[in-house]
């Protein structure tokens, strides 16, 4: 198995993504830890926040590009996955509140509100963390493969099944927007105040959930990378580049295309999950269309079906909305529309394949 | 999940009364228009048989049903005695052991040469097979003894989009024989091939025949002399006249809406 994960990569990759891990994961906590705050090597406690919002975003980059850049299925949906980790863990934070609420009840405030006198039969279980964190690992992987399965079967592909992915996000949103439904209404869920009895205000919280992120994230990376790298990633971009060539072949690609848009919800579900607890809210915008779009771009500016391009995708763009939100906050959606047009256009293979121009020993495969 | 094919009963195919296709009564209309009309034909076991025609004569609808693409509206097709095709998806007409190729050059553009064929290769081809079994010694061998076939041994890790026409178009083949059928559609094998390609491509399919059956629609008629022993022709979706090629050629009926005029 070891020897197996060890030639997913060449010696030259390994040592980029375990540096790459070094720094994050010692280097950046040391300057933090040990470095004097007057310094510029210093690294701020909430740059641990910011970063591990980062890396939530890059792992669902990473989800995407398996269902777009390998298998050639745009899902421009992907926000309700995230949301659905993104709520459960919501939900078993609201749950942690306890009696500290504004109302000093034991219900949720928004509950409170109200009026309700009790609990939904299902928010039962979020009292604990080890249901809560079943439902993150199952519901939106369940979600996906149902919604999956009548789409695949009945061969919606192409842009039709990205505009239903749309109109299943707006859906969704639409529903959650509602204060019936019990899940906070537009303000969503928010003012948590500790995970599995830790404060989240607390530094090292913070730290330890950007810390388990980065392992999260790598673990997911390599299993992708596993994936990818097999016969069944193969199967993948055969299906991208000539599906009937592959039916006929004697492949049930709906099998196929089931498995890894589950695999990508799945990972999109623990990306919502890990995100919350580190940004202090989940509410319905995260289900917007748009929002589900920009997850697209990250993956179509770093390069389809190349993981790592992903993985950097998600983190440029980010950074860049970060940087020009407080800049120029009216030109941000300009600047990406134009950067979409561009990238488009000019390098299809987004700025991975821009690099590995130069580099002729990373022959990159994405979609010509 | 289990592996595709896998509830299929009986994976032989029953063809001890010497027929391997059996085409009965075959309807099939788009909005009205008959693209095949009561067709009837039979392709013997080992067979090497020229479906030829004119345009909108029905090959290609044909074809579609065979392999599981288009539902006829009447008709049965029957594969051996024991596989009822219009009740099988794509897939499992694959497994049960008929190969296509299309009539534009269909392999995987990004894919290797040699990984065009691993995909194609016969095999357990179910998700977990796909993700955890790599590729056996026997199964490398098969691999380039079809290398080797198809005259593809030195291009075997180049992407398959490099290759040119002719050569795509062996590499279908190939990768069809990578599936080891009992029968092979093949739809315009020489179309925009030069000379050599073209002779090249009739002796490949002529060393093919006895081991597996063929079909092979085709428009270029020195080409179907120099292969074929029995040719069909269709004409507005069902058959016209069948034979050798010579009987075939001097058949007024045939003169009239095809070769002639």
């Amino acid at each position: 198995m070891i020897k197996k994960i060890a030639t997913l990569h060449s010696l030259k990759g390994w040592l980029i993504a375990f540096g790459l891990l070094g720094i994050a994961m010692v280097l950046l906590p040391l300057l933090n830890i040990f470095v004097p705050e007057e310094s510029v090597l210093h690294v701020p406690d909430y740059m641990f926040s910011l970063l591990g919002k980062y890396l939530c975003y890059a792992l669902v980059a990473l989800a995407v590009d398996l269902i777009w850049g390998y298998t050639g299925i745009l899902s421009l949906g992907h926000g309700v996955f995230f949301s659905m980790g993104g709520y459960a863990m919501g939900m078993y934070l609201m749950r942690s509140i306890g009696k500290e609420g504004v109302y000093k009840n034991d219900l949720p405030d928004f509950m409170v509100f109200l009026d309700w006198k009790e609990l939904p039969w299902y928010w039962y279980g979020f009292d604990y963390f080890a249901f809560t964190l079943l439902v993150i690992l199952i519901l939106p992987g369940l979600f996906a493969f149902t919604f999956g399965y009548f789409a695949f079967k009945s061969r919606i592909k192409g842009v039709y099944f990205a505009i239903i992915t749309q109109a299943m996000t707006y859906a969704l949103m639409l529903l959650f927007f509602r204060n019936e439904t019990g899940f906070g209404g537009n303000n969503g869920l928010t003012d948590f105040k500790r995970i599995l009895g830790y404060s989240l205000q607390e530094p090292s919280t913070k730290m330890s959930l950007y810390i388990i992120t980065i392992i999260v994230l790598f673990l997911s990376y390599v299993l992708s990378r596993y994936v990818v790298q097999s016969k069944l990633g193969r199967v993948l971009t055969a299906i991208r580049d000539a599906e009937s060539r592959v039916m006929f072949s004697g492949y049930n690609t709906l099998h196929y295309k089931l498995f890894v848009w589950t695999l990508s919800a799945f990972l999109c579900g623990i990306a919502g999950a890990l995100y919350v607890p580190q940004v202090g809210i989940i509410n319905p915008s995260e289900m917007q269309p748009s929002n589900s779009i920009e997850m697209a771009i990250w993956v179509a500016v770093g390069g389809r079906g190349t993981l790592s391009g992903a993985l950097v995708g998600a983190g440029l763009v980010n950074g860049a909305k970060s940087w020009f939100t407080v800049a120029a906050p009216d030109y941000w959606l300009y600047f990406l529309g134009t950067l979409f047009i561009v990238l488009t256009l000019f390098f299809p293979k987004g700025l991975v394949g821009v690099f590995s121009r130069f580099s002729s020993k990373d022959k990159a495969r994405g979609p010509s | 999940m289990d592996s595709p094919g896998a509830h299929i009963k009986d994976d032989s195919v029953d063809a001890t009364h010497g027929c391997i296709l059996y085409i009965e009564g075959l309807t099939v209309s788009f909005d009205g228009f008959k693209a095949l009309d009561d067709l009837n034909l039979y392709i013997d076991d080992g067979e090497l048989r020229c479906i030829i025609g004119p345009n909108g004569a029905g090959k290609t609808t044909m074809m579609d049903v065979i392999t599981g693409k288009t539902r006829p509206d009447r008709g049965t097709v029957f594969f051996g005695q024991n596989h009822d095709l219009t009740e099988m998806t794509e897939y499992e007409i694959s497994h049960a052991g008929i190969g296509r190729k299309f009539q534009k050059p269909t392999v995987f553009l990004n894919h290797t040469v040699f990984e065009n064929l691993e995909l194609a290769l016969h095999a357990k081809k179910g998700i977990w097979q796909s993700l955890t079994k790599p590729l056996t010694g026997e199964q490398r061998d098969t691999i380039e003894k079809d290398l080797e076939t198809i005259g593809l041994k030195e291009q075997k890790n180049l992407p398959a989009g490099l290759l040119s026409h002719g050569q795509k178009q062996w590499l279908e083949i190939g990768m069809l024989l990578a599936q080891n059928p009992r029968l092979l559609l093949i739809d315009e094998p020489v179309a925009g091939m030069t000379h050599q390609e073209t002779e090249h491509t009739a002796e490949l399919l002529k060393s093919l025949a006895g081991k597996h059956s063929v079909v092979v629609v085709e428009h270029e008629m020195d080409f179907i002399r120099s292969i074929a022993n029995r040719v069909t022709v269709l004409h507005e979706g069902h058959v016209l006249a069948d034979g050798k090629m010579d009987e075939v050629q001097n058949d007024p009926k045939v003169i009239e809406v095809y070769l002639g005029s």
